[in-house]
């Protein structure tokens, strides 16, 4: 491997480390107009110039350790702002919505199954958290149960989602994502529009409301909401990543771009599916437990319709298919409104606006997938 | 039984709007195969441009029965018809050949825009506003069963315009070039058909179509509200999938079943109303499932 390409890599990664810490940390609106800017123009260069293309072969092509980037780059970025429990908080949402995002990728960059239901997905895994949470069952099992709701509830979506195509099919995601929203509003049961009060994760017996003290290092408890999603979002992050690598992936690719061609090598088209929505469903479950866990707060005006598109957003801006793109684009669509304090209001608007314009100009997004090389695979 | 025939009228009049908004979708899906989202989002636009417009004839000191409510109307269309035939011009026609996700998620997305914008900039736009009651809220009273003056115009209005509808697509020149172009774009194009403008008009049509259900919506609940469009517009989409997408009669069995599934759900279960929309969507669902392309066929021979 030619060391300068590692080197204008490694640089390129620690000036977007510096970057987020800059934007998270950021108290006046000049500072994150100005960060905008910079990314704006950071983002076009680096798309342009030869090292982007390196990094982006380098972060596709290499083995497993690759990934290890993740958990480094955001501990940095932790450890440097550790005091801030809102910008900690913040750090941890957009991992939280990274991770549901590799599911809606699995589901739709890879094998092209429609999901408008997002957050009502996300929505069963927060209830599920909701409605364990006094129970006394560990955290780590309950995040895994939410997983396992939404993946349950997935799988009866699917049935009717396989029989039609199209616009049929997606039909019946943003019904099931409306239906979701106004069952939760009128069931008395699950706290109707007021929601329900979330117990918060602990584990290994230690509650994540204590903040890591070491030494004179205190950190706001956030900082463990951070640490349980970053292991959650690097877990599944890699698992997917394997995935698309995979025969897996190969299968998947062959379902999304071509049904029938498909269907006549051989590859069980309905079977590939099921597993793509079910899995991907399975992260977007657990994503919204741990979401739930750590806002200790859920309403139903948390899982509208707007937000599954809010998270379409996230894949469509990042580049369909590119699971690397799924964190800067997180960022952008997670971390921005909140610190723009202009556009909170508008921040719906400001997305819809820009989806809309990158559909229409510039459809494979921020930081296009990379096509598939048959002969590195082959030759490894 | 007094009370069954009220409940049967009103369910008739939210069928005929219904319908009225699924008559746009199957229009668009039978002209250039695209589902357009935003459809839902254009009729709450033509119900704010009805309430702006009845505001300005306030303003300027003009009462008029029922001209003001056919200046409504007007605006109505005219505003939800330009805006209609201008997403198709800018977004719809040149994406036409991308995929169907694509377009459903730029048509949704268009759709919020158009939603937000409402929300964000008309005055206190959030909050649900007090439409005018444009027509006589008398009751009659027909052997027994009290109707609602309004609702029985209503009503008649939108049969109206139904069959105003199927006549121009029928029996005109245009309708006949809206006719070849679903059929096939290309040949009617060979055929010195204007593609671009056929679209475009029925683009037009499909919304001002919206615009008078807007109208009609808030007449009938006297009031509108930002969100009423995604509601609306993914309770049309599916009385035109049910329906069957590209025909228009469909599109109205649609409408009318959908609506008669809702007031069924409270004429049976009175207690558990709020579940209505629930059990409308899952009853959708289950129909999908059952019948994946509606259970009025869609038709590739002929449509429209």
């Amino acid at each position: 491997m030619n060391p300068l390409r590692v080197v204008s890599s490694v640089a390129i990664i620690a000036f977007a480390v510096v970057w987020t810490i800059v934007v998270l940390a950021a108290e006046e609106q000049w500072q994150v107009g100005a960060a905008l800017a910079v990314a704006a123009v950071a983002i076009v260069a680096v798309s342009r110039m030869k090292a982007g293309a390196e990094l982006a072969s380098l972060l596709t092509d290499s083995g497993s350790w690759v990934v290890w980037t993740i958990p480094v780059a955001v501990v940095a970025i932790a450890v440097a702002i550790h005091e801030d429990h809102f910008q900690l908080m913040m750090l941890a949402s957009v991992l939280i919505y990274g991770l549901a995002c590799i599911g809606l990728t699995i589901q739709f960059g890879y094998a092209g199954v429609i999901n408008f239901a997002g957050a009502a997905f996300f929505g069963v895994g927060g209830y599920t958290a909701a409605v364990m949470g006094s129970t006394g069952v560990p955290s780590l099992l309950i995040l895994l149960a939410g997983g396992f709701m939404a993946a349950l509830i997935g799988s009866i979506i699917i049935l009717p989602v396989l029989r039609t195509q199209g616009h049929y099919a997606a039909l019946i995601t943003i019904a099931f994502g409306l239906l979701f929203r106004s069952f939760l509003e009128v069931n008395p049961a699950l706290g109707g529009p007021q929601g329900l009060k979330v117990e918060g994760a602990s584990v290994a017996g230690h509650s994540l409301l204590n903040g890591i003290t070491f030494g004179s290092f205190e950190a706001s408890f956030y900082l463990n909401y951070v640490l349980l999603a970053l292991a959650a979002f690097t877990l599944f992050f890699l698992l997917a990543r394997n995935l698309e690598k995979s025969w897996i992936g190969l299968n998947l690719d062959a379902v999304r771009e071509d049904t029938v061609g498909a269907s006549v090598f051989g590859i069980n088209v309905a079977g590939w599916r099921i597993f793509a929505f079910v899995v991907g469903n399975f992260l977007i479950g657990v994503a919204g437990a741990l979401f739930a866990m750590m806002q200790n707060f859920i309403a139903p005006s948390n899982f509208t319709f707007s937000d599954s598109l809010l998270m379409l957003s996230i894949i469509v801006l990042g580049g369909i298919g590119n699971l690397w793109a799924v964190l800067p684009a997180a960022i952008l669509v997670v971390v921005f409104p909140e610190k723009l304090q202009g556009i909170g209001e508008y921040r719906i608007l400001v997305f819809a606006i820009l989806v809309v314009l990158f559909l229409r100009f510039r459809l494979a997004g921020l930081f296009p997938r990379a096509i598939r090389q048959f002969r590195r695979e082959v030759g490894q | 039984m007094a009370i069954f025939f009220e409940f049967v009228f009103n369910g008739a009049v939210l069928g005929i709007m219904y319908a009225l908004v699924a008559v746009g979708f199957t229009l668009f899906f039978g002209v250039l195969d695209v589902i357009k989202f935003s459809h839902g989002d254009v009729l709450t636009l033509g119900a704010f441009s009805g309430l702006i417009a009845f505001l300005a004839l306030q303003l300027v000191g003009l009462d008029l029965p029922f001209l003001g409510l056919i200046f409504v109307l007007l605006v109505a269309c005219l505003v939800t018809g330009a805006i209609g035939a201008g997403i198709g011009q800018l977004f719809v026609i040149p994406m036409r050949n991308s995929s169907a996700f694509n377009i459903l998620l730029m048509t949704l997305m268009i759709g919020t825009v158009i939603r937000e914008s409402i929300r964000l900039f008309y005055p206190n736009g959030a909050n649900p506003k007090a439409f005018p009651s444009l027509l006589p809220k008398t009751p009659i009273e027909l052997g027994g069963v009290f109707l609602r003056l309004d609702s029985l115009i209503l009503l008649a209005l939108g049969f109206a315009v139904v069959f105003l509808t199927h006549w121009l697509i029928r029996h005109t020149k245009l309708g006949l070039a809206i006719r070849a172009v679903a059929q096939d774009g290309d040949t009617a194009q060979a055929m010195g058909i204007p593609f671009r403008r056929t679209v475009l008009a029925t683009f037009a049509l499909g919304s001002l179509l919206a615009g008078i259900a807007g109208v009609m919506h808030g007449i009938y609940y006297s009031e509108i509200n930002f969100s009423v469009g995604l509601l609306l517009g993914i309770i049309g989409f599916s009385a035109a999938v049910v329906g069957g997408l590209g025909s228009i009669w469909g599109a109205i069995i649609g409408g009318f079943t959908f609506a008669a599934l809702q007031t069924l759900w409270v004429v049976v279960f009175p207690d558990a109303s709020g579940y209505r929309d629930v059990f409308a969507f899952a009853a959708i669902i289950i129909a999908m499932t059952i019948f994946p392309t509606g259970i009025i066929a869609e038709r590739y021979s002929e449509r429209v």
